[in-house]
């Protein structure tokens, strides 16, 4: 007799969004096979938008009902919980926005494979190349349900796996931009040498947990960390490898150095994916590591993290000072961002009520962090030399004068990164700095010290940021322009579509935070399930 | 305590629930003219007239709602949303009889010279553009009188300070205007800050910035007193009381309706507002800060009369006299309730009589090639019958004739001060009496005596559009202060929102103070008529003696501002830059240079070779490890 295998009990329901989006993308890898090649795109993208749109749908579904799930589905494999549904929303709607910018015409080769300064490469620079590869689809949306399983995962072998699966795609992304290809490949092999490297380190890292804790499910780990010595140096070293693969997705330093080169180098709109959809899930990925499978670690290891996010906000906003590429800039603040959210990171551990309060405040910032990014790059495709985007600031100067309303609405972004008030970005900053003053005084002396002295680091850090960011509108309304200066693309209706919708959402929740905060507030409240 | 004011009920529905709309139409408005520019400029200027007009009927209904409450419940706040949850501050509106009083006069004549602007305007080719700043303003503006804490007052503070800004210099071709423009917003900066500052020792004493939460204080300490002043210089920036008054003379570089509305009937009653509004919190009866609330009423209530008397700009004669009637409204303001009645009835009346005379004077402008100089105008009543009119009645309800709209509230201004403090009083007296001289002058070398007009002109009545709201203004200025004075109806109706006894002050039409003013006003008419109606007004204006000059010269108070803050300050700044050059740059840059250096250095990192990147990463983990491990063993 064959011994029964028992088989696994899936919740299809709770588990809908994940299902839809990766089931989109392998019909969209049929398609590639088996539709001519005319007619792809025309199946691809709205087959993307309604796949992402209905996955959102779904969240929506699940919340509206009150059906927020209190264990974790799929043979434990995958919690979705409160703070995992928003991350999911916020995921898909950003996701949405970075494809209508994927749609527009002109950023991507038609010939990823043509080598770099042959005659191939030029046709495939060329206008008259083709629509780009349609490949692109399926890959955002491997990458994209990747980025949903990520911070969803239970345990941390589905979260190697999702990790793969959400960086194999961007690495190849990465390499596909149509103007300036060798730059292009070039952040794609980075990326992918970097980021393979550091995958490895979370599977070590995984690997001695497990042989700590004799489980990899993160609340198995927890339980084994209150029954255990608590710091026993297999753990140690676990935790710190674990953090290093993490912490690199997050891009903070000393981990970051990959950030600039690849975000110069990759096609804009996968950039804007990059910077908004796997900062999120990379965040959400670290609360759910640190909250629910290192709950029970005495917090001896917190200097560390303090050490790291303070070493974040000022390497990310002191180099950005220096820059002279848009994109490298960006980068950089996207660099001092993720410090600012490790700050609200390690307010985290508390009490209860005080978890709930910081992870309001990460969620809130990441929602509108997202956004706003995904808006500054959209205007950055926009603005365009002969030979691409127009990179260099230099050229950025007297944007003012040539177009008021895009150069207005990029310096609107930009005092929104700065965090000024009646922008989102000031609530943002606002809600995570105070809730760790909030729980620095909870936790008593030394850590209330900590954290006081960590909130400080950040605000020198936002008045060193906020240096850079007005340079640049100094730079667009107060220079005079070059007498060659950059052609304003015409932009498509999605284009306009994803600058309205971010400006819209920047203005909106800087007058009314309460509409985002009130559902993070909610979404908070459920906690991570344990 | 029995003039202690009505508590404030949460309120939800009804007119009133969306009391919001009376904000969101203008702001609406605003924001379609200048999103969509140039194409709106077919039908622009009629949607800023609807939205001024659908906010004025939501205005209207919600009053009625109102008064259908019992008189202990006309507090009404509406919960809009949690504006800065941490700080515990909440955005929503508050309507009470203070506030509605203010919305309606607000809405009511703005719309009316909305409409009047449809016709003054026609000429110019950014009328769009004027509509939207006019939307904008009444948006702003009403969210200062509607919002139910200091917060939301300061952004309607800010915003009305921003419309005037954009309205003042909206010739700004002109140097002159955008000199003013400029000129306004730094002096209200000035009390913007005072303002400001206020709000935080508010914050700080009392933890919260709501009007529902503030409780009014029983007696006067030194934390009180400083809000109070900080207040006060806020309401001076903005209703141009002294010190902070010298900005409003320069403001008529704006267009004629935009001095009409925020320069005469609206914005400049901010300061009123905010004083009444704070009233029990801050000036209560007899407190230091009421006083000097008072004083700074009464001196720039005959500043702005003896300016009044020598400006040859038809205009600028008005702004003079729209400082000084400001100035009564403050003295009645620093009177405690008692006074508040008569200083919100006068506002309400001034607001009528005031733009009836300004959009009076834009009439004459229209008609006169845009012309200014009263030296070049007479004999005009022939010309302009229907413009002269509604400007006599504004004059004689100005200058306080009896039975007529200013009589009642100047009256009851001056009445409640003599029974408070008899010099404050005798002020306010002297004030109508020049009041009556000025403003006499001032129709004498208009509509009377001989024409000296410029080769050229061609005086025509205005058309419709433009004289209708005149017509209306002026039965407003006719009627209206009898009406809110009579019987106590403004008194009775504002209790519950400003507080005082349940018996209304009687009007008395025949007492000591009351024969000296008319006397007065008498004789200052009698003589402008010697001067200025019999007597040959000369084209060019003569040298004058030095109170001539002196009040020419706004008493000095360019000259005083100039030597006072403006040299020394230019002084310090030479002084700083020196210190600045020797001293501190040698810091600052050492320290924008330690982050400009670090950063090149650090840059030098980022060498592009992944192998460099991975030995980094490399180097973390060992760090990060080690770090862990060394804190395990702790």
């Amino acid at each position: 007799m064959n011994p029964a295998i028992p088989a696994p009990t899936i919740e299809y329901g709770t588990l809908a969004p994940l299902l839809v989006v990766f089931g989109a993308a392998v019909i969209g890898v049929l398609v590639e096979a088996f539709a001519p090649r005319y007619l792809r795109k025309a199946i691809h993208v709205p087959l993307t938008l309604l796949s992402l749109a209905g996955a959102f749908a779904l969240v929506l579904l699940q919340v509206l009902r009150g059906q927020v799930p209190t264990a974790p589905a799929a043979m434990g494999a995958v919690a979705v919980d409160g703070p995992s549904l928003f991350i999911w929303g916020v995921i898909l709607v950003l996701s949405f926005v970075c494809v209508l910018l994927i749609n527009d015409e002109g950023h991507f080769v038609a010939s990823a494979a043509a080598v770099p300064g042959s005659a191939d490469e030029e046709e495939a620079e060329s206008v008259s190349g083709g629509v780009g590869h349609t490949e692109v689809y399926p890959l955002v949306l491997f990458a994209v349900g990747g980025m949903l399983l990520f911070p969803a995962s239970h345990d941390l072998l589905m979260m190697f796996v999702a990790l793969e699966v959400m960086s194999l795609p961007l690495y190849l992304l990465c390499g596909l931009a149509r103007r300036r290809r060798l730059l292009s490949q070039e952040a794609s092999m980075k990326y992918f040498l970097l980021g393979a490297f550091s995958s490895a380190f979370f599977l070590y890292g995984t690997a001695m947990v497990y042989g700590y804790a004799g489980t990899v499910t993160l609340p198995g780990i927890n339980r084994a960390l209150s029954s255990g010595t608590g710091l026993d140096p297999l753990l140690m070293i676990g935790f710190a490898l674990l953090g290093v693969g993490l912490l690199f997705k997050i891009g903070a330093a000393p981990f970051h150095a990959w950030k600039p080169d690849v975000y110069q180098g990759a096609p804009t709109p996968i950039t804007a994916l990059m910077a908004s959809g796997t900062l999120v899930a990379a965040v959400g990925a670290v609360l759910r590591v640190f909250w629910v499978g290192l709950g029970n670690l005495d917090w001896n290891w917190r200097p560390v993290i303090w050490v790291v996010a303070a070493l974040t906000m000022i390497v990310g906003s002191i180099l950005a000072i220096t820059q002279t590429e848009i994109k490298r800039m960006l980068a950089y603040s996207s660099i001092a961002h993720a410090g600012f959210l490790l700050v609200g990171v390690m307010a985290t551990f508390g009490s209860a009520q005080q978890n709930a309060g910081s992870l309001k405040a990460i969620l809130f910032y990441l929602a509108v962090y997202g956004i706003t990014t995904v808006g500054a790059f959209a205007v950055v495709t926009l603005v365009r030399d002969p030979g691409g985007e127009a990179g260099h600031l230099s050229r950025w100067a007297g944007l003012g004068k040539r177009a008021p309303v895009l150069a207005g609405v990029f310096a609107f972004f930009l005092l929104a990164f700065a965090g000024i008030p009646l922008t989102s970005g000031f609530f943002g900053k606002y809600a995570v700095f105070a809730a760790a003053l909030d729980s620095g005084t909870q936790v008593g002396d030394s850590m209330g010290g900590w954290m006081t002295g960590l909130v400080v680091v950040g605000v020198v850090a936002s008045a060193i940021a906020a240096f850079f960011y007005v340079r640049v509108i100094v730079l667009m309304f107060f220079s005079e322009p070059a007498a060659d200066g950059p052609a304003i693309a015409v932009p498509s209706m999605g284009t306009v579509a994803v600058i309205a919708v971010s400006l819209l959402v920047t203005v909106g929740v800087g007058l009314y935070p309460e509409s985002v905060l009130g559902v993070a507030d909610d979404a908070a409240r459920s906690l991570f399930i344990r | 305590m029995e003039s202690e004011i009505a508590q404030i009920t949460q309120h939800t529905g009804g007119v009133i629930g969306s009391a919001w709309l009376m904000i969101a139409f203008p702001l609406l408005g605003a924001f379609i003219l200048l999103v969509f520019n140039r194409f709106t400029n077919r039908w622009g200027h009629l949607l800023g007239v609807a939205m001024s007009l659908a906010s004025f009927v939501v205005a209207v209904l919600a009053f009625f709602e109102l008064i259908g409450f019992g008189e202990g419940e006309r507090r009404r706040a509406v919960e809009l949303y949690s504006f800065i949850p941490n700080m515990n501050i909440d955005m929503g509106l508050l309507i009470d009889p203070l506030s509605i009083s203010f919305a309606l006069l607000i809405t009511g004549v703005g719309s009316l010279i909305h409409i009047y602007s449809i016709g003054y305007m026609s000429h110019d080719e950014h009328r769009r553009r004027f509509f939207a700043y006019l939307n904008l303003f009444v948006a702003a503006m009403l969210l200062l009188v509607l919002a139910d804490n200091y917060v939301g007052l300061f952004i309607g503070w800010e915003g009305v300070g921003l419309a005037s800004y954009l309205l003042i210099g909206f010739w700004q071709f002109k140097p002159s205007a955008a000199v003013a423009a400029k000129k306004a917003f730094v002096v209200n900066r000035v009390g913007d800050f005072g303002l400001l500052v206020g709000m935080f020792v508010i914050f700080t004493t009392y933890n919260t910035l709501s009007f529902a939460e503030l409780k009014p204080i029983v007696e006067e300490n030194g934390t009180t007193l400083a809000i109070g002043l900080l207040l006060l210089l806020g309401a001076c920036g903005k209703s141009a009381q002294l010190p902070l008054q010298s900005w409003l003379l320069d403001a008529m570089e704006g267009p004629t309706p935009v001095s009409a509305l925020i320069h005469a009937a609206t914005m400049v009653t901010a300061g009123v507002y905010l004083v009444v509004r704070s009233g029990a919190y801050f000036f209560p009866e007899g407190s230091g800060a009421a006083l000097a609330v008072a004083i700074v009423g009464a001196a720039t209530l005959l500043a702005g009369a003896i300016i009044g008397c020598a400006k040859d700009d038809i205009k600028k004669g008005l702004a003079g006299s729209t400082m000084s009637q400001i100035g009564y409204m403050m003295l009645g303001a620093g009177l405690g309730p008692a006074g508040y009645a008569f200083a919100i009835g006068h506002l309400i009346t001034h607001g009528f009589f005031k733009a009836d005379l300004f959009l009076g004077a834009g009439s004459v402008m229209h008609g006169m090639n845009d012309e200014v100089d009263m030296r070049k105008y007479g004999g005009l009543a022939k010309y302009m019958k229907v413009t002269f009119a509604t400007f006599f009645i504004g004059y004689l309800a100005i200058i306080g004739f009896p039975l007529l709209s200013g009589y009642f509230t100047k009256e009851g201004i001056i009445e409640a001060a003599m029974e408070h403090n008899q010099v404050l009083g005798w002020l306010a007296v002297l004030g109508a009496g020049i009041t009556g001289f000025y403003m006499s002058r001032m129709v004498f070398m208009t509509f009377f005596g001989k024409k000296r007009w410029v080769e050229g002109a061609h005086p025509h009545e205005s058309p419709l559009v433009m004289t209708l709201p005149l017509m209306i203004l002026s039965v407003g200025a006719l009627f209206l202060g009898g009406y809110l004075v009579m019987g106590g109806t403004l008194y009775t109706f504002l209790r519950p929102a400003v507080g005082g006894d349940p018996t209304p002050p009687v009007f008395h039409f025949a007492s000591v103070p009351g024969a000296v003013t008319l006397a007065l006003v008498a004789i200052g008419a009698a003589y402008a008529w010697m001067k200025y109606g019999r007597a040959e007004v000369p084209a060019v204006q003569p040298r004058g003696s030095f109170l001539t000059t002196f009040a020419r010269r706004d008493l000095y108070g360019d000259a005083l501002n100039e030597s006072l803050f403006m040299r020394p300050g230019q002084w310090l700044t030479r002084i700083a830059v020196f210190f600045d050059n020797r001293g501190v740059d040698g810091l600052v840059n050492g320290l924008a240079a330690g982050i400009g250096g670090s950063s090149g250095r650090l840059r030098r990192l980022q060498t592009g070779f992944a192998r460099t990147y991975a030995l980094s990463i490399f180097i973390g983990a060992a760090l990060l490890t080690g770090a862990l491990l060394l804190v395990g063993t702790i």
